[in-house]
């Protein structure tokens, strides 16, 4: 249902996800970002092969924003398909969390704090 | 045009459920992001259902029944599980499920804006959902 490959780069995380993050598989997405953050501030989320999320996905994302606006870690997502962003903008998450074309946009965002 | 599908309650089948709405919505001139809208909307009712009502017991059953006509669809989507009242649903707001980091919730949500009319009916053997599109 879901892949989730991780990477360690300098000044980051990388996480790539693959499939569908649904009910029953957001939980491996939710452990896999918690095994991350002990061990880097900025997470990187390369969502250009995430083909499906749906409310438990999106709660994955939305229940970090406060920890991370006060502990000052940024989570950049990239890649995302038109009908995947859409999803984060019926409820206007993607004004909330921080979302970018590409891998070099997201790069860049980091490399800049 | 009518559509039927069934399936028991565990979310390892929701993707069979949303494989379904696809195809369904695929013979007609919907654009993909429309469609995933649907389909986001039936996943949603069918997760709260499956895990809420039934307590993901994969012996109860989900009939979800596609509708399709020239004013709009209609997806009904059936459960003989604990029934949900909607007059005891507050919405939250996004900003309080943020706060209070919450991981759920928000399903609903996206449901109300994605449909233009939601049902919910319950009767002493089953419950029935019944969500709206216009065309």
């Amino acid at each position: 249902m879901v892949e989730i490959h991780t990477a360690e780069q300098d000044n980051f995380h990388l996480i790539q996800v693959e499939g569908d993050v649904d009910a029953s598989s957001s939980i491996h997405l939710d452990e896999t970002i918690s095994e991350v953050e002990s061990q880097a501030k900025n997470i990187l989320v390369d969502c250009s092969k995430l083909e499906y999320i749906s409310s438990a996905g999106l709660g994955v994302f939305m229940s970090r924003l406060q920890d991370y606006e006060n502990e000052g870690r940024q989570m950049i997502l990239f890649g995302l398909s038109e009908k995947v962003l859409n999803v984060f903008q019926i409820l206007g998450l993607d004004q909330l969390l921080i979302i970018v074309d590409n891998f070099e946009e997201a790069k860049d965002r980091v490399d800049a704090i | 045009m009518q559509f039927d599908y069934m399936v028991p309650c565990s979310t390892n089948r929701l993707k069979e459920v949303r494989n379904f709405v696809n195809q369904v919505l695929h013979e007609y001139e919907f654009s993909e992001v429309d469609i995933n809208r649907m389909v986001l909307a039936v996943d949603e009712v069918c997760s709260n259902l499956i895990i809420h009502s039934n307590n993901c017991n994969p012996e109860e059953m989900i009939e979800l029944r596609i509708n399709v006509d020239p004013e709009g669809i209609v997806f009904e989507i059936k459960d003989q599980g604990m029934a949900f009242k909607p007059d005891s649903y507050h919405e939250p707001s996004l900003r309080e499920v943020i706060r209070k980091k919450k991981k759920g919730g928000i399903g609903l949500m996206l449901v109300k804006r994605i449909m233009d009319e939601i049902e919910f009916q319950s009767e002493s053997s089953h419950n029935v959902c019944r969500l709206y599109k216009k065309i």
